[in-house]
């Protein structure tokens, strides 16, 4: 086995550090919005028990946030220390919505929390709920950016190459901040934040339950989760992340890679619900498919066919042939800024620029590449099939799991019968690590699906990485890795801490 | 939509206030936790000084992300030239940073006295060294660093994190701790009351001396150095970003050359010296929150101070001048500054609003009474 490289540990890093973070995102952004309902009905109501719970899910909250603010300054800092070419390359576009980020949203909810914890006593009850609901709009706010950042990174819209800056650059703030994936992303990533608070919230309430104490308390904050949870569930299955899979090439490459769909097949494609994806072999056995289905939800129609692998790799071939001339015509724009033809060719070709790029893995000068070295990079654009097709269906069968949960919830609420049903508040505890299994490999599919691309179709990850020395990177990585050790570690000991102290005041 | 070259300088200017607004907001956490271990004599003294900044801390550092976003989009080049240049120092500031929170929500929750001594020095750390190393970058800066451009503006650069302390640059460091010493210390004497506040007033006084005199020190230094860079030929103010058109050559003491252009500019130090010694003189005053914006003009002359020293560049390079960044060539484009204009203009007052408002809500000096009676909820 040979060493890692640059490029390797770089990434992993990134995964490491980008993954760990989104341990805290998701439980925030719930978390945020079930305090300040709480909050509210308290207001309305007046009564106590419901101030109780607001203040004993906000002290959960706020342990959390503090280590989602820790971790979340570690991934801004990251793409100059460990991406310094993306961040050249892509900054004039990608740092917008990260700035914005931290001017309209961040500021708003770490300016707030502060006041929530220490503010009881200072503020009237309307304005703390004021403020409570500030904090859970900054964090929602925050997401709502973050996302429209990573969403450019699956489709670049709205920018252009410029070859005297030798970067993108933004064309259209509007195509950024509208660009389809992120919408459908925003909802998708939200609603599971919220599905991850709610069953934060039923498996501590059943805990209690269990054990019966702080027996209205957890009665009361279950019937909350159960209810916000089935809606946030219903909305994560149903608006899915499914509408932004077909906009781009390599969006199409992800849906047949998380469907193991080797060939186009015929319209309405079938639905494969389980199956043995072979990469080496380019196929996948033993499917059980469900007919018309995957044509349905990719296509919304009978009649569009789903791309399979073999058939997106032509047309990557096809791309990384186009993008040679562009490449050729950028070198020589770089000697002589004046070059007129240069110019004409590169704004033909400029489209698939990008591609050309993946044969620096193989080529110094694309221009030189063989037939083989071209088969090799368009190759390279299948990401790695086995995992990300079965990260995706266990994503999916946690996300029915949810509704299932929440809805029996639901109706044993309804019924009053929670505090009785033991073996559903046995469920719903060691339903707890479930959103995060969820929610991570989420992600997994999302990002190793992008792969090889850092901003599909324009840069390679490759290239994107800071030519720092590997020692460098050896160190952040053991650095991060200690430290976030010892904060989970923090974490899971104060989070237990009050847990076990339970909410004060409340009826034992 | 604004010229170019005026946008390029408006970011130039905003690039600065943030710098301000991190060093004068998030300065006073910073100063507070170097301070903790030797103002605080008894675990509440030091509980005291914990909870001073215990609301607001979150929000003030939100001032270096904001920051650090910003300079992502509106100077891409220079976000990725000195975030990965910088590698080892960045790292040690994310360490100091990470740290930070778990001390202040860790601290008080378990009852040792070791336990807590641990953490207190911990807090101190998390202080001092993202103070030193934000003033090491600094006269890293001035002296330039070894930074190389090829065709693709892909960089190359050769230096560690050895290099980076050397001596101009630890005075630069020395420079950035006194001034955020002395600045925590005057924050600490508005929030707390009696014996603790004098002691706060006290050290301010020492701290504002040491500041004035480190920063002449500095200046001097630079002075009687042969540091600086001028541009010979090729930079476009209004040109599109390229940080290979220009040419630069050293040039020994043109970063003092902007003072006798722009006489108005040499305000800058003369305020980054006045305002340290009226904060020492004033140490004994009521008027304490005088003296805390006394102290804020300050920090922000001593960063206005490099600014104006260094334009137009932001990041010079000593092993290729030509490859040093500056205001012309590491911008990002038009839309994307005007874009982003735009956004600070409309957002950042509002940003300024509320934040008063929280500390207007949060007004008046915490004191052993109120942490003794708030022992679970308070840090």
């Amino acid at each position: 086995m040979s060493l890692p490289t640059l490029v390797d540990l770089s990434r992993l890093q990134f995964a490491l550090t980008a993954m760990y973070h989104f341990l805290f995102v998701p439980l925030t952004l719930g978390l945020s919005v079930l305090v300040a309902v709480m909050e509210s009905v308290f207001v309305m109501t007046g009564r106590t028990v419901w101030r109780d719970m607001t203040r004993f899910w906000g002290i959960l909250f706020g342990i959390n946030f503090a280590m989602g603010v820790a971790t979340g300054i570690t991934m801004e800092f990251q793409f100059g220390m460990n991406w310094a070419y993306y961040s050249h390359y892509v900054g004039d576009v990608f740092g917008v919505p990260l700035a914005i980020e931290g001017l309209m949203a961040f500021f708003l909810e770490a300016t707030f929390i502060g006041l929530f914890f220490f503010g009881w006593d200072r503020l009237s009850r309307r304005r703390h709920l004021i403020v409570t609901w500030l904090v859970a709009i900054g964090s929602n706010l925050s997401a709502l950016w973050i996302l429209i950042a990573n969403a450019w990174m699956q489709n670049p819209a709205g920018a252009r190459f410029n070859p005297v800056s030798m970067r993108m650059e933004l064309e259209s703030i509007r195509e950024v901040i509208f660009n389809p994936v992120a919408q459908s992303k925003f909802v998708h990533t939200v609603s599971a934040g919220y599905v991850t608070g709610a069953v934060f919230v039923l498996a501590v309430s059943a805990l209690y339950l269990l054990k019966g104490r702080h027996v209205e308390f957890a009665k009361r904050s279950a019937t909350v989760a159960a209810s916000f949870g089935l809606a946030a569930a219903l909305s994560v299955v149903v608006l899915g992340d499914e509408s932004g899979y077909t906009i781009t090439e390599h969006q199409k490459m992800k849906i047949a890679a998380i469907e193991g769909l080797w060939h186009t097949e015929p319209p309405p494609a079938p639905f494969t619900i389980i199956g043995l994806p072979d990469s080496a072999a380019h196929e996948t056995r033993a499917r059980l498919q469900v007919p018309w289905l995957l044509g349905l939800i990719a296509t919304r129609s009978l009649d569009t066919p789903v791309a399979g692998i073999f058939e997106l790799v032509d047309r990557a071939r096809g791309r990384i042939t186009a993008g040679i001339p562009a490449y050729t015509a950028l070198r020589t724009l770089r000697q002589d800024p004046n070059a007129v033809d240069a110019r004409q060719v590169l704004l033909e070709h400029e489209a698939d620029l990008g591609y050309a790029l993946l044969l620096r893995n193989y080529v110094d000068d694309p221009a030189q590449a063989t037939p083989a070295q071209i088969d090799r990079a368009a190759w390279d654009t299948v990401p790695s099939v086995g995992p990300i097709f079965w990260s995706f269906r266990v994503m999916v069968g946690c996300g029915f799991f949810f509704i299932g949960l929440f809805a029996t919830g639901f109706y044993l609420a309804a019924r009053r019968r929670l505090e009785s049903s033991r073996r559903f508040l046995r469920v719903a505890l060691w339903a707890l690590p479930l959103p995060w299994v969820a929610a991570e490999l989420g992600w997994f599919v999302a990002e190793h699906g992008r792969q090889p691309w850092a901003i599909e179709g324009v840069l390679p990850t490759f290239l994107a990485v800071s030519p720092v020395p590997i020692g460098n990177v050896v160190a952040s990585l053991t650095v991060f890795i200690a430290f976030y050790s010892v904060l989970a570690v923090v974490d899971v000991f104060l989070l237990r801490k009050y847990v076990r102290l339970g909410p004060r005041g409340a009826s034992p | 939509m604004l010229e170019f070259a005026t946008l390029k300088v408006i970011w130039w200017l905003l690039l600065g206030v943030l710098l301000m607004g991190f060093a004068i907001m998030d300065g006073f956490d910073l100063g507070v936790g170097m301070l903790l271990p030797f103002l605080g004599r008894t675990d509440t003294e030091r509980r005291v000084i914990i909870n001073t900044v215990g609301p607001v801390w979150e929000g003030n550092q939100v001032w270096l992300i904001l920051g650090g976003g910003a300079i992502f989009a509106a100077w891409p080049a220079l976000y990725a030239a000195s975030f990965s240049g910088f590698y080892l120092a960045m790292l040690l500031v994310l360490a100091a940073l990470i740290l930070r929170p778990v001390g202040f929500k860790f601290r008080s929750k378990m009852p040792g006295h070791r336990w807590r001594a641990s953490w207190d020095w911990a807090l101190f750390v998390a202080g001092a060294v993202p103070a030193l190393v934000f003033g090491v970058a600094m006269g890293n800066l001035l002296e330039g660093v070894p930074l190389h451009y090829d065709a693709d503006l892909r960089a190359t650069y050769g230096f560690g994190l050895l290099e980076l302390l050397n001596p101009f640059a630890i005075l630069c460091g020395a420079v950035s701790v006194a001034m955020l010493l002395s600045h925590g210390a005057v924050y600490l004497s508005i929030k707390t009351t009696g014996e603790l506040a004098d002691r706060a007033r006290r050290v301010s006084r020492t701290a504002a001396l040491l500041w004035a005199a480190l920063f002449v020190a500095a200046g001097v230094w630079l002075w009687r150095s042969d540091l600086g860079l001028i541009i010979t030929g090729g930079a476009v103010p209004g040109g599109t970003p390229n940080m290979v058109a220009k040419t630069a050559v050293h040039s020994a003491g043109a970063w003092l050359a902007n003072y006798a252009k722009y006489p108005l500019t040499a305000f800058l130090p003369v305020a980054g010296i006045g305002a340290p010694l009226l904060v020492a003189a004033l140490a004994r005053s009521r008027a304490r929150l005088v003296v805390f914006v006394l102290s804020s003009l300050g920090i922000a002359a001593v960063i206005g101070t490099m600014g104006a020293s260094l334009f137009p560049f932001l990041l010079p390079s000593s092993s290729d001048p030509s490859s040093s960044l500056t205001v012309w060539d590491a911008s990002s484009s038009q839309r994307t500054l005007g874009i982003m204009l735009l956004a600070v203009a409309l957002l950042l007052p509002v940003v300024i609003a509320y934040t008063a408002w929280v500390y207007h809500v949060l007004r008046g000096p915490v004191t052993a009474e109120y942490v003794d009676a708030n022992r679970e909820t308070t840090y």
